[in-house]
């Protein structure tokens, strides 16, 4: 047993999270506040929470909505909570619900709070779309002027080109690099090959469809019935293929680099909808409570890297750290869950951990060492469950712990790369 | 004694505040009125108050009427007329008095409370949701007698006036302000504020008397201000009032005839004619049995449903509800709004979501009428978790099932339920026939077992029925009672017994409509007599409704219970076996079409009773009294057998559980208003060898016996 930093020991009691579908699919109309609000409150529901019980709540999220920018107030203004918890959201890209998860911890090791919910969402489906700089300068000018006359003459300087809206990319504001190209860029640097790469994901989608068909996977989430006539049951992920094959993978053609390219559709996650949520306590409080944990937080750490180099490679830097803060090494570790953002970057990640010049760099004379595939994303990974940013640092935790409980194992171990260059790793355990 | 009305002078105005000691609500109490009279004294005499603003102490309420206490003590129409013109009289002080006064309302504004109001020089409300205006008198059977059927159309027109005073219905703050009822609506913060500065103003002359804006425009030219506009108004209202009383409310028709003499012979008239009806009305039978269900339900709301002292209720924060269906669905959404957390458990989640849509139906049709807001509504959804599992039930406090009605499918939910819940969850049984002994037979702890009969649909119906066992402890039979109360239900306790109370005098009833199908009465004939009754539908348009199948297993088990005196009839019986499942089916005693709609008689239906298509006759009055007398005779059974606790807890059950005419107050009410002797000559003259189901319950033969009635003849139904 051990706590991380010096302050009370965190226990994970309880992880719920909604069914992952393809954007612009079955979740389509939900939008990220309506689909964390769903998800926390079937956490509460099923974990028979009084919710009065609980004191704060950190919500991650990439893509806000500009009407609510706050999600996790809004979701902590959810009827069966307390109007007194207090709600903040963080943004930490692909790893924010770690950092949600991470900051209630911290909370509660320091003390502040006992009981908090952690978690995040995203909606795919429903990102803002803006209008362009001259429309909205027009608009302002507009919207200001003090005679119809001027007013006009503001709206009369929109021109047609004007009228195209602004979808947000995912590029990196700093380098203007695409996360499809830095995954191909890590494909190119580590030697990662095509076929590497679509035996990867056809794992993944295999081990998946085998989670989902023997409930190991579904267990965790919580059936959506989508409003108003809830006549659709969305009770299982759905961009899991448990049909694709080799061929299928090794057919399609690269999509960001397509003459020396092979990072694909297929090996790589997709854009997706979905919330998830934890429930965290203090060791002692969850015991008042009469709850039995899922786990504890031994460790986590963070890192970072110049998002020009490789961008998605920072958890080969925070692993060890993770590790070396838990007192642990590879081999202790039952159950490794790492993030896939793509198959090239899950595997570059892999062989960082091997490499010895990569430890050097994180400070260490030895590498982290080789993750052993029979333990490595034993219900699949983000490929084929599907990737909302905001929400998938939590799905990993749950699933891990969930996992890791089957097995009777103690320890685990989770990794997920974030944009801007960012890495995160965390090691939980059962006992 | 403490005095109602405080009044502080501060700048030449007089702010009066209105707060009745020791009373929940603030009523023109005979006190009050004199204090009132005393108030409009000094305003005429005190030179020093330019201006008053009357205000209420209490947060909720401004004023809600007379004091329906005082109409018990009314013996002649005589003194009521009295008593209105007394009224009238105070208000034209108040109306013509030269200081000016200002109604600053805050909560209810009803009856004498509005009409009071209206007789003020200006009007300003609060805008809070308890802010609602209204003349209920025609609930009670009676109108305004203050003049409100004078001063209300006047100012915000004949059409929204008549819709006020011919329903009885609430009028939300900010519709008064945009019908011009009250002149400015303001927030409650500042309510005193802005009428002590109108006061102020209207004392200076800077503001002038007058209407709100008042009835304007083409609709109101063409309709109040004109003969030939205002006579299709009156007739339109009629029309409307017949078809929705059947001439068994005679307080509609009177108030609307005293709004027409006011147009046609003036103001003056029309006080007079008020205060006549008004007098005439309050000494009406109509009257007398809404008054009495008024007060019956005004006790039921104080009854913890235990002799007392009472042991306090638990809170119920969560509820588990299993059975998705139409009735689980309807408790969730009632249960929702009052902020319960709710686990609502079918077997496949295809039946939660329907459920779940089922329950949004209904906060929907709440939104459509605005009476809750798009924000509510997705709370209220929030709060009800579908679940195909028992996760979520550690921390309920209650357990209400509504699944399939079989006693083998409901004892096992209750085993599963408390193996999973906690030791002092409740479970409750929403069954309508099974007795809840024979469910807590199997149950690990009888005492926390009781029934809670809701009635369908569950929304809209009033009524719930509890059911205890000599088992249930009272502080379980105390929560449910409370928790009823907490969803807007008139709660009654009756004890366990088949078909309870409800059901229990609904059999005899139904079986008597079967019977006179046996005897070759036309269906629509059987229906129409106990419409004409007064009945909201007649017994055959009933069990089609409720489904000829369940009619029918309620059927069997209660001639189980009782023997033959219960016997289904053949044509039930013989209808159900031919598969005939009632409206749900689209195939019962009537004819459906493809959206459910009843399309009269089903001639085909006729073969498949005894005597075919040959008609008989029986005088409607025949087929009410067999009909009714049945229901009244197992009524008294139940008072008799201890399932009543009190013969007011059958009245009310009867009359808001299965649509007992209302102006008939109830079976007991009923049988004395026939008088005892009378109903057991009529049991006694139906009674035979060949139909014995008629004798005479022992309790009515032993109250005819003594001359006694169910309750005093006169003063209050429940003295003591």
């Amino acid at each position: 047993m051990a706590t991380f930093g010096n302050g009370r020991r965190v226990a994970i009691v309880a992880g719920v999270r909604t069914p992952f579908a393809r954007s612009g699919t079955a979740l389509k109309t939900i939008s990220a506040i309506d689909l964390g609000k769903t998800c926390v409150a079937e956490l509460i529901q099923r974990t028979s929470l009084d919710g009065h019980d609980v004191e704060a709540l950190v919500f991650g999220t990439v893509v806000p909505s500009v009407l609510a920018p706050n999600i996790a107030r809004e979701v902590a203004l959810l009827p069966m909570l307390p109007k007194g918890v207090q709600a903040v959201t963080v943004s930490r890209a692909c790893a924010s619900a770690n950092q949600a998860i991470t900051d209630a911890a911290d909370q509660i090791a320091l003390g502040h709070v006992s009981v908090a919910i952690a978690g995040g969402a995203e909606s795919l489906s429903n990102v803002p779309i803006l209008h362009s700089r001259g429309f909205s300068d027009a608009l302002v000018t507009a919207s200001r002027a003090k005679t119809i006359g001027s007013r006009v003459k503001a709206l009369s300087r929109i021109r047609p080109r004007d009228l195209v809206p602004i979808t947000p990319a995912i590029a990196e504001p700093s380098t203007g690099e695409t996360m499809g190209q830095s995954a191909e860029k890590m494909a190119k640097i580590n030697h990662v090959s095509r076929d590497e790469q679509d035996q990867f994901a056809l794992r993944s989608h295999r081990l998946a469809a085998a989670g989902t068909k023997d409930g190991r996977l579904t267990a965790e989430i919580a059936p959506t019935y989508v409003p108003p006539k809830y006549d659709l049951v969305i009770g299982a992920d759905n961009g899991i293929r448990d049909d694709t094959s080799i061929d299928q993978l090794a057919a399609l053609k690269p999509v960001f680099d397509r003459r020396y390219g092979s990072v694909t559709a297929g090996n790589s996650s997709p854009l997706t909808d979905g919330a998830a949520a934890i429930l965290l306590m203090s060791d002692d409080r969850a015991r008042a409570l009469g709850y039995t944990p899922l786990g504890f937080i031994r460790s986590y750490a963070y890192a970072a890297l110049d998002p020009g180099e490789q961008l998605l490679q920072a958890p080969v830097l925070a692993a060890p750290v993770a590790l070396r803060r838990a007192g642990l090494s590879l081999r202790d570790i039952d159950l490794v869950e790492m993030h896939e953002a793509f198959a090239s970057q899950v595997l570059s990640n892999l062989r960082g951990f091997e490499s010895k010049a990569w430890a050097e760099r994180a400070g260490f004379s030895e590498p982290v060492g080789e993750v052993d595939r029979a333990r490595l994303n034993v219900m699949g990974g983000s490929i084929a469950i599907g990737h909302p940013f905001g929400a998938t640092g939590a799905r990993i935790t749950t699933t891990l712990l969930n996992e890791l409980g089957r097995r009777g194992g103690q320890f685990g171990l989770m990794t997920v790369c974030a944009a801007g260059g960012m890495g995160f790793a965390m090691v939980v355990e059962r006992q | 004694m403490t005095s109602a009305l405080t009044t502080d002078v501060r700048d030449g105005i007089a702010v009066v505040t209105l707060d009745v000691p020791n009373a929940p609500v603030n009523t023109f109490a005979r006190s009050v009125r004199d204090e009132f009279t005393a108030l409009l004294d000094r305003l005429e005499r005190d030179e020093s108050i330019r201006a008053a603003v009357v205000r209420s102490g209490k947060p909720d309420v401004w004023v809600a009427g007379a004091d329906i206490e005082e109409f018990l003590g009314i013996e002649t129409s005589s003194q009521a007329e009295a008593l209105s013109r007394d009224g009238h009289a105070l208000l034209e002080r108040l109306e013509k008095l030269k200081t000016p006064v200002v109604a600053a309302i805050s909560g209810a504004c009803l009856g004498g409370g509005l009409e009071a109001a209206l007789a003020c020089a200006y009007r300003v409300g609060a805008d809070t949701p308890k802010t609602v205006f209204g003349l209920p008198e025609v609930q009670l059977g009676l109108i305004p007698g203050g003049g409100g059927t004078q001063r209300l159309p006047r100012l915000v027109g004949l059409e929204a006036g008549l819709d006020m005073i011919l329903t009885g219905r609430n009028i939300r703050a900010r519709n008064a302000v945009q019908m011009g009822l009250i002149h400015e609506l303001v927030h409650p913060a500042i309510l005193d504020e802005i009428a002590i500065e109108r006061a102020k103003a209207l004392a200076d002359g800077t503001l002038k008397r007058g209407m709100a804006g008042g009835p304007h425009g083409p609709r109101h030219v063409l309709l109040d201000e004109n003969r030939v506009g205002r006579a299709l108004v009156f007739r339109q209202a009629r029309e409307r009032i017949l078809a929705r009383t059947r001439g068994h409310y005679p307080a509609p028709l009177a108030a609307l005839d005293v709004v027409a003499t006011g147009y046609t012979h003036g103001t003056d008239r029309g006080f007079r004619e008020e205060a006549r009806l008004f007098g005439e009305l309050a000494v009406s039978e109509v009257s007398r049995q809404l008054v009495f269900l008024f007060f019956a339900t005004t006790a039921l709301k104080k009854d913890p449903g235990v002799a007392e002292p009472a042991p306090a209720p638990q809170s119920v924060q969560k509820l588990g509800i299993l059975g998705a269906g139409f009735m689980g669905a309807g408790i969730a959404s009632i249960a929702a709004q009052q902020g319960t957390l709710i686990r609502l458990k079918d077997a496949d989640p295809g039946r939660v979501g329907k459920g779940l849509a089922a329950a949004r139906e209904v906060l929907r049709d709440r939104l459509t009428k605005k009476q809750i807001t798009r924000q509510q509504l997705d709370d209220y959804m929030t709060l009800i978790g579908g679940t195909t599992d028992y996760s979520g039930f550690r921390n309920v406090d209650l357990v209400i099932e509504a699944v399939f009605e079989d006693l083998g499918v409901k004892q096992a939910v209750l085993q599963e339920t408390e193996a999973v819940t906690p030791a002092n969850a409740i479970f409750a049984s929403n069954t309508s026939t099974i007795p809840i002994a024979q469910l807590a037979s199997v149950s690990s702890r009888p005492q926390r077992v009781i029934g809670m009969h809701f009635f369908s649909p569950v929304p809209k119906m009033p009524l719930l029925e509890v059911i205890v066992t000599p088992q249930t402890s009272r502080e379980v039979t105390t929560t449910v009672v409370g928790y009823g109360k907490t969803l807007g239900k008139t709660v009654i306790v009756v004890n366990d017994g088949p078909g309870f109370f409800a059901n229990r005098i609904l059999a005899p009833y139904i079986n008597e409509a079967g019977i006179l199908l046996d005897e070759g009465v036309a269906i629509d004939a059987i229906d129409r007599a106990l419409v004409e009754f007064g009945f909201p539908v007649g017994p055959i348009t009933l069990i089609d409704e409720v489904g000829l199948d369940i009619a029918g297993k309620s059927g069997a088990i209660m001639l189980e219970a009782f023997g033959t005196r219960m016997a289904p009839s053949q044509s039930l019986t013989r209808v159900v076996a031919a598969g005939r499942t009632g409206r749900k089916g689209k195939k019962g005693f009537y004819r459906y079409d493809e959206t459910g709609k009843k399309r009269g008689v089903d001639p085909s239906v006729y073969e498949l009773l005894p005597t075919g298509q040959r008609r008989t006759e029986v005088p409607s009055d025949e087929i009410q009294r067999r009909c009714v007398l049945a229901m009244v005779n197992e009524a008294v059974r139940c008072l008799q057998d201890g399932i009543l606790r009190t013969s007011r807890d059958g009245d009310v059950g009867a009359v808001f559980g299965i649509g007992f005419p209302p102006f008939r107050g109830g079976p007991f009410r009923y049988a004395d208003s026939l008088g005892t002797e009378r109903v057991v000559r009529a049991l006694e003259g139906l009674n035979s060898d060949r139909a014995p189901r008629f004798a005479p319950a022992q309790l009515l033969i032993e109250m005819a016996r003594g001359g006694r009635r169910f309750y005093p003849e006169r003063g209050h139904p429940f003295p003591g």
